[in-house]
């Protein structure tokens, strides 16, 4: 049903074909790649683009098309890793809060009020700073940052689901809260799950970028996608591919999971059809 | 023979911002087992919420104030949330109104038969599925093991409703709450699926407490009916009884403001009956016989205190003040 309606959605499509290009790239970069992406070059510092480094060479002689087709691992690892921490925790937390209502209602929605009330960025900057700059780390900031994000719109599903009468029917066939829960609640909120966490992969990877930019994602010489650019700052306005290639890694893939987050939503919300 | 279900002073009042709503305000009812009562009123005459008392799954903000609802012997007011959270689905199963959105949307037929099976017996899936695929042709829905692994949504309302009834029957239990199972459906349909829902029950020894206000159906598939009026069984008897040789005057104008079969209104062309006044504000119950503001024939007593229950005949009884009077002439 998703796939019949998605395949008529032409921006939907051009995201999808993105961000399984992204994959592909991710997958295969020891072969995609024409150099190590560590590997430094004293002879070719800032080398402009030519047959040999396709988006040129940085300020150690690196190799910018190698750094940044391994870059795409970083990105799709934090990005995927963070929303899928923030989901598992976000969903539990939400269906508890929209299931019991009551005092776990109050004080878990209004703990996810607390996280959310700062700034994604500045919050998870301060998380980074307290647990290290270690790649794990930039995935358990992000994710925590987002927990809110999933656990209020689970605790929105649930509440309407909750309504419905084959709740009803499950409580008098002797289930448990939790079976009614997992089985019978949260496979209908599915559809606003899967929009969230597509949008969400695109922040996330802005996010990392940003992070890693600001000397607080993965560490140095990891070519992550905000290193290269961090690393490139320096010397933009004379070397502007130092700065673009990786610049248009990152728009490309946010724009991927956008159009597909867009698409998606389209489709999934029972409103716009 | 033990009652399979026997509820006594039964109140469930509901606690709301605008004050409290007695619901259920003190309802008395037997059912043998094998047994269908019917269970007739108005909306919000508490027919319902009485069937959900008895699974104890009265939603918030009501609660079971005090009574005895004896299952079997037990009281289900004092077993533990376990044991209760057991019975429910196994010994004493639930229809609801709504077969369109009864039967989860995202799962097949099959998975939520099976599912059902496999919470309160220890049996294989594939033995599950059998089962399943047996119930579905008992209750008559065509090509089963085809229409097993369909979505809800692909099944036609009766459709639905015959599932909802497997679903119900297919631990076998003791008991049966239908809470207005056919309303939602084609008229047609109403009479093929009471048929098949009646002569499970009776194959099986199920007791059925059937809610309805569709006094027709009741008058065709009960054995015996109880009327209620703001929160209390106000009559109670045979079908005959009710039917024939109503005493309470709100069963007579409930009987005489529809058309029934084989019933003549007046002469020639019958005239409907049409009771004054509204159903009386739960908030807000009038006091003695809460019937009074509406009864056509309401004395002294019945603005003071409440009608005590009198017995009429072998099986019927009702709480009238009526009845209190005639009865010193000596009458049966």
């Amino acid at each position: 049903m998703i796939w019949s309606k998605l395949s008529r959605n032409r921006l939907g499509l051009i995201g999808l074909a993105v961000i399984v290009l992204n994959v592909l790239v991710a997958l295969l970069a020891p072969f995609i790649a024409t150099h190590d992406p560590l590997q430094i070059d004293v002879a070719s510092q800032a080398a402009p683009p030519s047959a040999k480094f396709f988006f040129g060479a940085d300020e150690y002689g690196r190799d910018i098309f190698s750094r940044v087709i391994y870059g795409t691992r970083i990105s799709l690892y934090v990005s995927v890793l963070s929303v899928l921490f923030a989901a598992a925790f976000g969903v539990v937390l939400g269906a508890m809060a929209g299931y019991y209502r009551g005092w776990a209602d109050s004080i878990i929605m209004r703990c996810m009020d607390a996280i959310m009330s700062f700034p994604a960025i500045l919050l998870a900057i301060g998380i980074m700073a307290v647990l290290g700059a270690r790649l794990i780390n930039v995935v358990i900031a992000l994710g925590f940052v987002y927990v809110p994000r999933f656990a209020r719109i689970v605790r929105g599903s649930v509440l309407s689901v909750k309504q419905k009468e084959f709740v009803e029917a499950s409580l008098a066939m002797g289930n448990s809260d939790a079976a009614i829960i997992f089985r019978h609640i949260l496979p209908n909120c599915v559809a606003p799950l899967i929009v969230q966490a597509t949008a969400n992969l695109a922040y996330a990877i802005l996010a990392e970028s940003s992070l890693s930019f600001l000397g607080l994602g993965a560490p140095p010489p990891a070519p992550s996608w905000g290193n290269i650019l961090s690393d490139a700052r320096n010397f933009m306005l004379d070397n502007m591919w130092m700065t673009i290639f990786p610049g248009l890694a990152i728009t490309l893939a946010v724009l991927g999971f956008n159009l597909l987050g867009d698409a998606l939503r389209d489709i999934l919300d029972p409103r716009l059809n | 023979m033990e009652d399979a279900l026997n509820i006594e002073g039964l109140k469930t009042f509901f606690y709301t911002r605008q004050g409290v709503a007695k619901a259920v305000n003190g309802v008395s009812l037997s059912i043998r087992p094998g047994q269908i009562l019917g269970v007739v009123g108005e909306s919000g005459c508490g027919k319902s919420v009485t069937a959900f008392s008895i699974l104890r799954l009265v939603p918030h903000p009501g609660r079971i104030v005090s009574g005895r609802i004896l299952f079997q012997g037990q009281d289900l007011l004092r077993l533990p949330a376990r044991e209760m959270r057991r019975i429910r689905g196994d010994r004493i199963s639930m229809i609801f109104q709504e077969p369109m959105i009864s039967l989860n949307p995202a799962f097949t037929v099959g998975d939520q038969l099976i599912e059902a099976l496999r919470l309160h017996r220890r049996i294989s899936r594939a033995q599950a599925r059998d089962r399943a695929v047996e119930m579905l042709r008992q209750v008559e829905i065509p090509a089963p093991e085809k229409r097993i692994s369909d979505y809800p949504h692909h099944l036609s309302g009766g459709m639905r409703q015959r599932a909802m009834i497997a679903e119900a029957l297919l631990l076998n239990p003791d008991l049966l709450l239908a809470d207005e199972p056919t309303t939602a459906l084609d008229v047609t349909i109403q009479a093929q699926v009471l048929d098949i829902m009646c002569r499970l029950a009776r194959e099986l020894g199920t007791a059925i407490m059937f809610i309805t206000h569709n006094l027709g159906l009741v008058a065709e598939s009960a054995d015996r009916v109880a009327v209620m009026y703001a929160g209390k069984v106000v009559e109670e008897g045979g079908v005959a009884d009710i039917f024939e040789r109503a005493r309470h005057p709100y069963t007579q104008g409930l009987l005489r403001s529809v058309p029934l079969p084989g019933r003549r209104t007046g002469q020639g062309r019958g005239q409907l009956y049409e009771m004054s006044g509204l159903v009386p504000s739960l908030f807000d119950l009038p006091p003695g016989c809460a019937f009074h503001p509406r009864c056509p024939r309401r004395g002294e007593a019945c603005l003071r205190e409440e009608p005590p229950w009198r017995e009429i005949g072998p099986g019927h009884r009702t709480a009238c003040w009526l009845e209190e009077a005639d009865a010193a002439p000596g009458q049966s």
